[in-house]
């Protein structure tokens, strides 16, 4: 195990290289530059302008600029915004608890609904039940999140009147957050509501970003599930006279479950991806909203610091989920897979 | 815990609140964006300045909310010296600035925080202009480095500018965003703990509301500032409920979850207005949007070939496929609602037998150039392609064949101030209200060399008119001026004026008292809640 984790921290270090120098280019390959895009038409005379890229540092070569940016990366210095003038680790770190939130509670939305949907659908495999719920999950595979979040409010919120249009809690609480986790936060506070406002609040975000690691769940625990029922392991379980419920749960499932938990590791890109959609759709402050507007900004510090803390939850996730492997099936750690 | 709450009054078809906390009045307001931050010297957009200067500052003078008219604001009075190189103003006695969290003022305003607001914007050795790296957006790109030598205290409750030449506008200058008046008490208290930064995150001003918190990208609280010199807020707390989809927005007016939000999106205008409960304001807005040809390159040197482009455009069918009717077309450069508009200026109205009657007299009979589009909405223009498709077609019909090019903003901007362009979609958005803030900053001579000026048209007739007018600080001298130099403009054609977009506000029946500002920005210290 330990070997096995030690090859895994080794190829971080080319992927390190790899995201800071893709994230360092490729704010600077779109066209134009902080200063400008600040001024916008009011912009100051050519000699002003240069003056202002020297003090930036914008006016020294790119290999120097990437240089010096390494150089306080590895002293845990990921620079401050252009724009705000804060930490971009502060700015991180505030706005995050707000994606994870979001992130959290679709994944659970998907989970909870996904894979007994896709379990259901093997079992009944070629049933009505199986058609039924296969073509949502491509309806839900195929929704663009755009149109499926603006559909949503409208018919939720602008409709129905069930659940607020945007935000993470009515915009008349207003109480410290300490923990940056709204659920949380509500709850520790003593306003009456607040905790029902932010569940309420969530419900629609979560719903619409889940939407597609739901189907992507459903999907893939239906054919993981086909592969398994298949077995001769399972045959021996049914000749045995176990119950459907516990040769489904306990043999299938369980041996069903390796590419399942790929696919829900690979879905924290898709969420963390999708969630910048969501995140602007429905005002939720979280960390891919700023991101596009650091983007539209060209506020290269935010961007890239963004990219990079953002690739680290990624590639930790995808760790997490290695490590698991291991757990669920020793003979992959022993392998050196 | 602390409990800061202020969860307070009910709105309008929604929100169920306690009872005790019924009392007070929060008004809420679903902001289009984030705010980069708090000092609005630092910034040149309108969110930022809704966040902080309309809010939470004043200036020395202030423009009184829905006109352009200057009014006093920290300053009671004001006086011009006969050359126009001194500027005095005379401080108002007894203002305070917001006690916060994080600061609690000794002594009331005085000529100390004058001079600190604009030292730090001016002098290289600030330690503000040093953490901000001298990027103040205005005054850069007002140049007022080059207006402003110095700022001096005459005694406690009076300060003098020395102005490098007399310029009639600084008056109003002084009512914008970036010079609001902040403390210099709390500048030096910031510099002893080395937190410079948090006068940009951690406002503290003297205007009509004070800042309660800000969560980021989220929500921004103020409350009354209950010390105010001037007549105090009628609402006890106003909150910004950031909101950046425009869709999203009318959602929430609908649902009761906001009292008033900007910037409609232009489909939902029509329901808006068929919605119970929601008052469309509208109002013209003190913005131009225009087509500049680019005087420098041979083919727009001959007025006549400007003149016959202009007649080629049918500004009704831009008006109704590109502003869905919202707007009215321009005949000048300035928008009507601004003083010295000049009524008799006869436009070039939609005639392409005339446009071509007049190719042929320069001797042309067709050629190729380009229209710049703008990759944005602007105010002025919610469309620059659609805009520029629909030119193009007009212009084919006089044998004009034209390329529509469109770049990155920021990278529109640099090209076109560097006159790469043939000619070139953009627009304005008045900052003061004054005719100079349009003509000098987009026609005059100075502009045409630093690129402003994406006519590159430099006059020496208007330029003359201009210089007259900004020497002077009689109305009637000045009006007069702006008016013959729009007579010059018209004849010259160095642009194809397009139109002058109308601006929407929604707003709740529950709130009385809001005024459309015509300089594009949101008050809220007049208005009331039923």
């Amino acid at each position: 195990m330990f070997s096995f984790l030690f090859r895994r921290l080794l190829v971080l270090i080319p992927t390190y290289i790899g995201i800071t120098l893709t994230a360092f280019v490729f704010i600077r390959v779109i066209p134009g530059d902080p200063i400008l895009v600040m001024s916008g038409e009011r912009s100051p005379s050519p000699e002003k302008y240069a003056e202002l890229m020297h003090a930036f540092g914008f006016d020294q070569p790119l290999w120097k600029q990437y240089f010096d940016y390494v150089g306080n990366l590895l002293q845990g210095n990921f620079g401050d915004s252009i724009v705000t003038g804060r930490p971009v680790l502060e700015e991180f770190f505030e706005l995050f608890p707000a994606t994870v939130e979001l992130a959290a509670f679709a994944l659970f939305f998907a989970l909870i609904i996904g894979i007994p949907a896709g379990i259901i659908a093997a079992v009944k495999r070629g049933t009505f039940y199986d058609h039924t719920l296969m073509t949502i999950s491509l309806t839900g595979f195929s929704m663009p999140l755009f149109w499926w979040a603006l559909l949503l409010i409208v018919f939720f919120s602008g409709y129905l009147g069930w659940t607020p249009v945007s935000g993470r809690i009515s915009a008349l609480y207003f109480f410290d957050t300490p923990t940056g986790f709204m659920l949380i936060d509500s709850w520790l506070s003593d306003e009456e509501g607040a905790f029902k406002s932010a569940v309420m609040h969530l419900i629609l975000p979560a719903v619409a970003l889940g939407t597609i690691p739901m189907a992507t769940f459903a999907r893939q625990s239906r054919s993981a599930m086909l592969e398994t029922l298949g077995e001769d392991f399972i045959k021996t379980a049914r000749a045995k006279g176990l119950s459907p419920f516990k040769v489904t749960v306990v043999h299938a499932f369980r041996n069903a479950l390796i590419p399942i938990i790929t696919v829900i590791g690979l879905s924290v890109g898709v969420l963390l991806g999708g969630a910048i959609l969501t995140e602007t759709i429905f005002s939720w402050p979280g960390i891919g909203k700023w991101m596009v507007d650091s983007i539209f900004r060209r506020d290269y510090p935010v961007v890239q610091g963004g990219l990079i803390l953002i690739a680290t939850i990624v590639i930790m996730v995808n760790l997490t989920v290695d490590i698991l492997y291991g757990v669920i099936d020793p003979r992959i750690s022993k392998k050196g897979h | 815990m602390k409990k800061s709450i202020i969860a307070a009054a009910v709105l309008a078809g929604g929100m169920i609140m306690s009872g005790q906390a019924m009392a007070a009045k929060t008004l809420v307001y679903c902001s289009e964006g984030s705010p980069e931050g708090f000092d609005a010297a630092l910034y040149t957009s309108g969110t930022t300045f809704d966040a902080s200067a309309n809010t939470m500052f004043d200036g020395l003078v202030n423009f009184k909310v829905g006109t352009t008219e200057v009014v006093p604001g920290v300053a009671e009075s004001w006086d011009v010296s006969v050359d126009g190189l001194e500027l005095t103003f005379k401080l108002r006695p007894g203002v305070k600035f917001h006690s916060t969290k994080n600061f609690t003022p000794t002594r009331d305003l005085n000529a100390d925080d004058i001079i600190f607001s604009f030292k730090r914007q001016m002098d290289k050795e600030n330690p503000y202009y040093k953490e901000n790296n001298g990027n103040f957006g205005y005054w850069n790109a007002m140049d007022m480095s080059n207006l402003i030598n110095d700022v001096v205290k005459v005694d406690d409750l009076t300060v003098k500018f020395m102005l490098d030449h007399p310029e009639a506008p600084i008056v109003s200058n002084m009512a914008m965003a970036f010079a609001s008046i902040q403390s210099a008490e709390y500048g030096a208290q910031l510099v002893a703990s080395g937190k410079l930064g948090d006068l940009n995150q951690k406002p503290v001003g003297t205007g009509p509301f004070q800042f309660v918190g800000y969560k980021k990208d989220s929500v921004i609280r103020y409350a009354k500032n209950t010390q105010y010199w001037g007549e105090q807020a009628k609402i006890d707390n106003l909150v910004f409920s950031i909101t950046t989809d425009a869709s999203v927005r009318f959602q929430k007016m609908k649902a009761g979850e906001c009292h008033a939000m900007p910037y409609p999106n232009p489909a939902d205008i029509a329901d808006i207005r068929s919605t119970d409960g929601i008052n469309m304001m509208e109002q013209e807005g003190l913005n131009v949007g225009y087509l500049a040809y680019n005087t420098e390159k041979d083919k727009f040197k001959d007025v006549r070939v400007r003149k016959a482009l202009n007649y080629a455009i049918n500004k009704d069918a831009i008006k109704q496929v590109v502003f869905n009717g919202e707007a009215s077309v321009a005949k000048n450069p300035i928008p009507p609602t601004i003083w010295s508009y000049d009524q008799s200026t006869v436009d070039d109205a939609y005639d392409v037998d005339k446009a071509k009657a007049l190719l042929k007299e320069a001797g042309i009979s067709g050629f190729k150039t380009n229209i710049w589009a703008m990759p944005v909405q602007r105010p002025y223009n919610p469309d620059a392609k659609k805009m520029a498709e629909l030119i193009q077609a007009d212009w084919a019909k006089i044998g004009v064949d034209a390329e529509i090019v469109t770049f990155e903003w920021g990278e529109y901007l640099k090209r076109s101030k560097a006159g790469e362009h043939d000619t070139v979609l953009l627009g304005w958005t008045g900052d003061n209200g004054d005719p100079d803030n349009f003509l000098r900053v987009l026609l005059g001579c100075a502009a045409a060399k630093s690129g402003d000026n994406r006519a590159r048209w430099c006059n020496a007739e208007f330029e003359q008119e201009l210089q007259d007018a900004l020497l002077s600080t009689d109305p009637e001298v000045r009006t007069t001026a702006y008016e013959n130099a729009q007579k010059i403009f018209k004849k010259e054609a160095p642009w194809a004026t397009i139109a002058h977009s109308t601006v929407f506000m929604p707003i709740s029946n529950k709130v009385s008292g809001y005024k459309i500002d015509p300089l594009g920005g949101h008050f809220f210290h007049n208005v009331d809640l039923k």
